[in-house]
């Protein structure tokens, strides 16, 4: 997406509080009907930019863009945005029909519809039948929906949410998951999550900014993010990674050759990095890349020695620390257990092979500090 | 008694130093109903018999309903002038951190422990002073001031209480600061408010000190029983007023504190609800 195209377009926004700043020169482009989560530690700034987006927070500099209209001086109760509230902010004094029909004054419409509207609403939701109860009648689950449907029904453009899972317990979140997904396909709105949770941003996202310390590092699809991470940072955030010091040797013949600490020397593709030779740099390689194996593969595929060191059994797959012979170097292996675990299969101590293939190795620059 | 727990164990010495600290507390005080009812004309024991004569005469006196109608009226005004102040004191003391909000707090609470009798002469000597004749309002004035810190105390919990994002999400829904102000803020805070009104009122309607500096020819029901007990024929009256206006303001304070907790949920409930079914 290139800038100044985007449904939601966020161009060089700053936030400072006082000598802080919270957010430094931000821009982003958001398409229509796009799930685009904003991804980051706490303090990273995420929830500053929803909160900007809201109009909750004014810019300190630059322009937010929705839908072509400038932002600015735009107040939060006429912004074509709505939100879903971490702590979902459920007026404690209304029941759940009041609440979800609170927005509906200013449209001047005639009871029976604006009856129905709520109605139509707790449906979609799945809260049919719960018009009449209390909110504190109800679980940390329906007060999500009840928020949802909040602001659902004025039909907004962009529905922010900040973190909203974030106080479930983990099976009605994944279930939440879900549903949020199936709302967003079916309603086509474009929806701004903020998460903390790298899982769930992977799980829910067309697309992902990842923060850190105010700044955007990348934005990408799911795959993107996990597949080629731009820097060290992004690889280290999404997901388990290795990380081994490397050094390019040499560039010939469309190939790199990198000389990396305890793996010896690798060759990958060209395109692979932009780094010149001489350039210090890292190769990362994510833990299910790996295999282990009882003897040297026979197919001349990378391999080295290693000792086992610790297993976990994790269900579905096998999590291993493996040390490099010859070294201190500890790598994080992960294999599913394709067949029923055999715990006596793998030896600690005893010997293993190591063995990944070339397009496994992504290519890394030291970070700019 | 729950018992059981270290924390909860009762104790025989404190349970009896509490009943004998109510007892004298308020005994001296059920004297002025138990001889309202007493046949003979002057306080003393043996009792002579049970009358509601002294009551059945309050109703046949002019004076006294006049001054019952002055109370009413000037309390009524200072409790709803004081709690729309104190409701704005509160809001603005809540809203963000003012710099030195501290001080504007304890300033707003400071006519709680200034001698009445202080705030009488100086109110006294201003309104002489500009030239403003003492009546009723002089006196509503004066009831404003000691009245204010209450209001303000009873609303400042309520505001304190209150997430800000609710705030957010009335604005975010459409909802300007007006609408939001009474769709959502004032809901939120009406127990607050109702209870400050009825302590505001009661306040006002027991004030003596300085109702008794700055009333001109209109008698409030205080200075009304203060004026009776030069006769001595008018004591068992005063004793039957008094007792009516004993009931009075337990029932509206007591009131007032009930309403005033409502929604105030205690620790312990907020954290039983949030671990509740899912």
């Amino acid at each position: 997406m290139t800038p100044g195209d985007g449904f939601i377009s966020i161009r060089n926004v700053a936030k400072s509080y006082g000598a802080f700043r919270a957010i430094e020169s931000i821009s982003m482009e958001i398409g229509k009907g796009e799930f685009f989560s904003l991804l980051g530690a706490s303090g990273c700034g995420k929830t500053t930019l929803l909160r900007m987006l809201a109009g909750f927070e004014d810019v300190s500099g630059g322009e937010i863009w929705i839908d072509g209209q400038e932002m600015s001086a735009v107040p939060p109760f006429r912004r074509p945005v709505n939100m879903v509230f971490q702590n979902y902010a459920i007026f404690p004094h209304m029941n759940v029909a009041e609440n979800v029909g609170y927005g509906l004054r200013k449209l001047n419409l005639p009871k029976t519809q604006r009856r129905e509207m709520v109605e139509e609403m707790l449906d979609l939701v799945r809260l049919a039948g719960y018009g009449g109860r209390k909110a504190n009648e109800l679980s940390g689950g329906q007060r999500q929906r009840v928020a949802l449907a909040r602001a659902l029904i004025l039909k907004p453009k962009v529905l922010l949410l900040d973190e909203p899972l974030g106080a479930l317990d983990r099976q009605l979140r994944e279930q939440m998951q879900v549903e949020l997904r199936r709302l967003q396909r079916s309603i086509g709105i474009t929806f701004v999550f903020v998460t903390h949770d790298q899982e769930e941003a992977l799980t829910l996202s067309d697309r992902i900014a990842v923060m850190d310390g105010g700044a955007v590092l990348q934005v990408g699809s799911p795959a993107d993010l996990y597949e080629r991470p731009a820097s060290r940072k992004v690889a280290g955030f999404i997901g388990t990674m290795n990380f081994l010091r490397a050094r390019v040797a040499e560039r010939a013949n469309g190939r790199a050759h990198l000389d990396v600490e305890a793996l010896g020397r690798l060759a990958v593709p060209a395109e692979a990095t932009t780094l010149a030779a001489g350039s210090p740099a890292w190769i990362a390689i994510r833990p299910e890349r790996f295999a282990l194996s009882d003897a040297p593969p026979a197919d001349g595929s990378y391999a080295v020695e290693a000792s086992l060191e610790l297993t976990t059994y994790l269900g579905e797959r096998c999590r291993h620390v493996v040390r490099l012979a010859g070294h201190e170097t500890r790598i994080a292996v992960s294999a599913p257990n394709a067949r029923r675990h055999q715990p006596a299969s793998l030896d600690l101590e005893k010997p293993v092979w190591l063995t990944w293939s070339e397009d496994a190795v992504i290519v890394l620059e030291e970070d700019r500090t | 008694m729950s018992g059981g727990s270290y924390i909860n164990r009762p104790n025989r010495a404190l349970t009896a130093y509490a009943l004998v600290f109510l007892t004298v507390l308020y005994l001296p005080v059920l004297a002025l109903p138990l001889f309202s009812f007493n046949e003979s004309i002057s306080v003393r024991f043996p009792l002579q018999g049970f009358t509601l004569q002294w009551y059945v005469d309050l109703w046949s006196r002019d004076s006294v309903l006049a001054a019952l109608w002055n109370s009413v009226r000037v309390g009524v005004c200072v409790s709803l002038l004081a709690t729309a102040l104190g409701l704005l004191a509160a809001r603005a003391i809540t809203l963000r951190r003012l710099p030195g909000q501290n001080a504007i707090v304890a300033f707003a609470m400071l006519p709680l422990v200034i001698p009445g009798i202080i705030f009488g002469v100086a109110l006294l000597i201003l309104f002489s002073r500009i030239g403003v004749p003492l009546s009723l309002i002089t006196v509503g004035f004066g009831h404003l001031v000691i009245c204010l810190p209450f209001a303000v105390a009873t609303l400042l919990p309520r505001f304190e209480g209150f997430d800000r994002s609710i705030e957010e999400a009335s604005a975010d829904l459409g909802e300007n600061g007006w609408w939001t102000f009474w769709r959502v803020t004032f809901p939120m805070v009406l127990p607050g408010v109702v209870a400050s009104l009825l302590l505001t009122f009661t306040i006002s309607f027991d004030e003596f000190i300085i109702t008794f500096f700055l009333s001109g020819y209109d008698a409030t029901l205080p200075i009304y029983i203060w004026s009776q007990l030069r006769f001595p024929r008018e004591f068992p009256s005063v004793l039957a007023l008094s007792t009516l206006i004993l009931a009075a303001s337990f029932i509206l304070v007591f009131t007032a504190l009930w309403i005033g907790r409502i929604g105030l949920a205690r620790p312990e409930e907020a954290e039983a609800r949030k671990e509740g079914p899912a």
